[in-house]
């Protein structure tokens, strides 16, 4: 059942947004979402509309697949709109009873709706063009210069591989052991907070002994392939900065401008 | 009573491109006292076929109908489902959670709300079933003993909930022979001694020919073959084609008749192949 | 140096200082190189214990093991003992570490620091020597578990090993996992590769060139796969099973037929009854 789950959402298509580096898709999502908190006007969402469906169009990801991200969120961004609307003072254009609602009101609360849609459309499209592994070595990669501050990059960038490799075979295992417990007659759906929460024992205490021991394992498989940290390490796969990332950033960078010439005016 | 399966259909993920047909007409009675083998690889549908049989998952189409219980029908039936048909499954021994045997094998009967002497009672008898001295295993933390004795603590926990039929997926899974030799007897005996009704699930014809009275071969999700072991046997050329496991004797037997040796095809041991033999070749050269 | 690619002398093992019982007791053995050896006992004869001790993840209590002259218990020479000596573990879920096959094939060699371009190549011949290629970019959560164990084996030759040991690979398998990974070794035998299998199944070690049994920590029985699956009573006694056809030739013998008492194959029984 869990054997179809996707991590990270990737759409695996070529096209050239896949293509690029992940350091430097990274860099751009972050970017990107600062320009999203630069904007102070209607007008210049605009601009990022037209940039963002630009790069969702040449990365060939069907527009359905970054909305759906949305979804998980559409709760958030409704109650981050009522709260806007409702909590900032102002011009009062409409009162029921103690309800306000102020112009600038309106005007924060839809600002506020933009910025998290694109923001998540935005890191969406980054998840759905880069698969984990290479995310996780542009991370790795990115990070590396912080090591000097004591920032474990390459053991980050492990521990996130280990994670993803394992979550598919850890929520297999749940799923087993549930089905074993619920043989023995085991109710994980019904009852209050603290009696499910009680019959969760029965599935938990198995399958952080199935961790460990999966852990300790792996541990001592890792080591007899010669893992010794991140020290001297080479990777096969060789992060390479091309053509197309040139071209990426220059494009971003005149989007970059153009928000802040926007702001400035 | 029995268990019956009415031409069942089962079909993962269903609307979306990972769609697979796991089962397909399947039809089958389990009566009372049956010692029934289940054989397929990985991927045949058997894993799915038990779950169906306790109500662990319900099927797309048929119906599975557990004494005069019709699945799914009633979901309060359901834990009277799951209490009349045990389901052990492949290394059982990693759903152990307590931190003695005897409260680990007593989980079951607690959640049928028995009371505390009766669930000692069946505490007891279980752990006596699969070859434990009660007084001296109990109060042992499970995660101390051996594999073999996980999976036997494993196993009475599901025997505890006293079930009418008791499904076992792979039992010997991972042990030596003498741990498996040691599982195949404590089963023998359940089914002679308990009055249980066995299903033993395997890959492997070998380990389950000289326990049970009938095999149903699984194969893409259909039922195969089915018949006594013997007449299961006959046909190991086929077995092994579908990527099942079968004895050497097996082989040997059916070598033997492909270069024109007289013997039987449906010989189960070495004992029997060694008469067979002999026979033969002394009324060739007498 | 000698033709030895593993020399165990004497060892003794136990887990902790209390145990009374060692769980290796006083065990020798040599390992030629490109021998195809299988040790087989029953759980708990110290038959894995033996092959973490010959890659250095437990060292001897007492004696000596050496890998291509190094001695395990030197530590500056840990991790060419471990490159010389890869190792194959049971669970094939808990040994794979990165989410795309190709990427854990790579995972030892870009441990040893080898270049780029050289591990693609490794990676590449290991992918084809176990006839995974088609499925380099796989997650191996998707693969069967034969399929998984060959993945293993690949990441063991992509670390250039001159020896293979498999701790059990094969238990957690089905009929045609195991075949998949014994037909694996047998072609790496024939390319000359140093194999090491532990096993409790008669059927594999039958395809190996040398037979050692273990029990209570030593070695027993040591040879040819005939010379030592004749011995039916003395395997029976370890707790082990004996191929079938072995047992039938000897009853047959019994019985006064001509049938020599070490065959181990199921041909070569044919071929004599139906002379």
């Amino acid at each position: 059942m869990f054997k179809n789950l996707t991590i990270g959402q990737h759409y695996p298509v070529e096209s050239p947004v896949h293509d690029l580096d992940p350091r430097v898709k990274i860099i751009i999502t972050l970017a990107f979402l600062v320009s999203l908190f630069l904007i102070d006007s209607f007008s210049t969402y605009i601009i990022v509309a037209v940039f963002l469906t630009a790069a969702i169009t040449i990365s060939k990801v069907p527009v359905k697949f970054v909305i759906k991200g949305l979804r998980p969120i559409l709760m958030i961004i409704i109650i981050t709109f009522v709260i806007n609307l409702l909590m900032t003072p102002g011009r009062i254009i409409f009162q029921v009873g103690f309800i306000k609602v102020t112009e600038e009101g309106l005007k924060q609360a839809g600002f506020m709706a933009i910025r998290l849609t694109l923001l998540i459309m935005g890191t969406s499209l980054l998840t759905l063009t880069t698969s984990p592994i290479i995310l996780t070595d542009g991370i790795e990669s990115l990070l590396k210069p912080f090591k000097r501050f004591g920032l474990p990059a390459h053991e980050l960038a492990m521990m996130m591989t280990i994670a993803l490799r394992f979550i598919p075979t850890l929520m297999e295992e749940t799923e087993k052991i549930m089905k074993a417990q619920k043989s023995r007659g085991a109710d994980f759906e019904s009852g209050n907070i603290m009696s499910r929460a009680k019959n969760l024992v029965p599935l938990l205490v198995p399958l952080f002994i199935s961790a460990f021991r999966r852990a300790d394992e792996l541990a001592m498989a890792m080591e007899a392939r010669c893992y010794r940290g991140g020290e001297n390490r080479t990777r096969m796969r060789q992060l390479k900065i091309s053509k197309g990332d040139y071209a990426a950033s220059f494009i971003f960078i005149v989007y970059f401008a153009a928000v802040i010439a926007l702001k400035i005016w | 009573m029995s268990i019956k399966a009415e031409n069942i259909k089962y079909i993962y993920s269903e609307g979306t491109p990972f769609m697979t047909v796991a089962l397909d007409e399947i039809n089958l009675e389990i009566k009372e006292g049956d010692f029934l083998g289940v054989i397929g690889h990985t991927g045949s549908g058997k894993s799915t076929l038990i779950q169906l049989l306790n109500g662990l998952e319900k099927p797309s189409d048929g119906k599975i109908i557990v004494n005069d219980i019709v699945v799914g029908e009633d979901k309060k039936k359901l834990s009277k489902i799951r209490q009349t048909v045990g389901l052990v499954f492949q290394y059982p021994e990693y759903q152990l959670f307590e931190e003695t045997v005897a409260k680990d094998v007593a989980f079951g009967p607690m959640n049928l709300n028995l009371s505390e002497e009766e669930t000692e009672k069946r505490v007891k008898e279980a752990l006596e079933l699969v070859g434990f001295n009660y007084k001296s295993i109990k109060d042992e933390s499970p995660f101390d003993l051996s594999g073999g004795q996980k999976r036997r603590v494993a196993i009475a926990g599901v025997l505890a909930m006293k079930p009418d039929y008791l499904i076992l997926d792979e039992p010997t899974a991972g042990l030596d022979p003498a741990g498996r030799n040691e599982i195949f007897e404590q089963i023998k005996k359940l089914h002679k001694k308990a009055n249980v009704t066995v299903v033993l699930v395997s890959h492997s014809m070998e380990d389950i020919a000289k326990l049970v009275n009938r095999v149903i071969v699984l194969y893409k999700g259909k039922i195969h073959m089915q018949g006594t072991p013997k007449e299961i046997y006959s046909q190991s050329e086929e077995l092994k084609k579908i990527g099942l496991g079968v004895p050497q004797v097996a082989e040997i037997v059916n070598e033997l008749r492909k270069r024109g040796f007289n013997i039987r095809p449906d010989i189960l041991t070495v004992e029997e192949a060694k008469e067979e033999i002999l026979k033969e070749v002394r009324r060739n050269y007498v | 140096m000698d033709d030895y690619i593993i020399k165990i002398e004497n060892v003794k093992f136990k887990y902790s200082k209390e145990d009374t019982d060692y769980a290796v007791d006083g065990c020798s053995l040599n390992i030629k190189k490109g021998e195809f050896t299988a040790i087989i006992g029953h759980n708990g004869s110290g038959k894995s214990t033996l092959a973490k001790l010959i890659n250095s993840i437990l060292l001897p209590t007492e004696g000596k093991i050496y890998v291509k002259g190094m001695d395990t218990a030197d530590d500056s020479k840990l991790w060419d003992i471990r490159q010389a000596a890869g190792m194959v573990f049971q669970n094939p879920d808990n040994q794979l570490v990165a989410t795309i096959v190709e990427e854990d094939i790579a995972f030892g060699p870009e441990n040893q620091g080898v270049e780029s371009s050289e591990i693609r190549r490794r990676v590449d011949d290991a992918l084809n020597a176990v006839g995974m290629y088609e499925y380099r970019k796989r997650p191996p959560h998707l693969l069967s578990g034969g399929q998984k164990q060959r993945i293993a084996i690949a990441g063991v030759l992509a670390l250039n090993s001159d020896c293979i040991i498999l701790d059990e690979p094969t238990a957690m398998l089905d009929p045609s996992g195991r075949k998949e990974v014994m037909d694996t070794l047998k072609k790496l035998d024939a390319q000359g590769k140093t194999i090491l299998l532990i096993t409790h199944y008669m059927d594999e070690a039958v395809l190996a060139d040398r037979v050692v049994i273990m029990d209570k920590g030593n070695i027993k029985l040591d040879g040819t796969p005939k010379d030592v699956f004749k011995n039916i009573e003395a395997i029976k006694k370890f707790g082990l099973d004996v191929p079938q056809v072995t047992e039938l030739a000897q009853e047959l013998a019994k019985e006064g037929l001509n049938i020599p008492p070490d065959i181990i194959n199921v041909k070569d029984l044919v071929d004599l009854l139906c002379q």
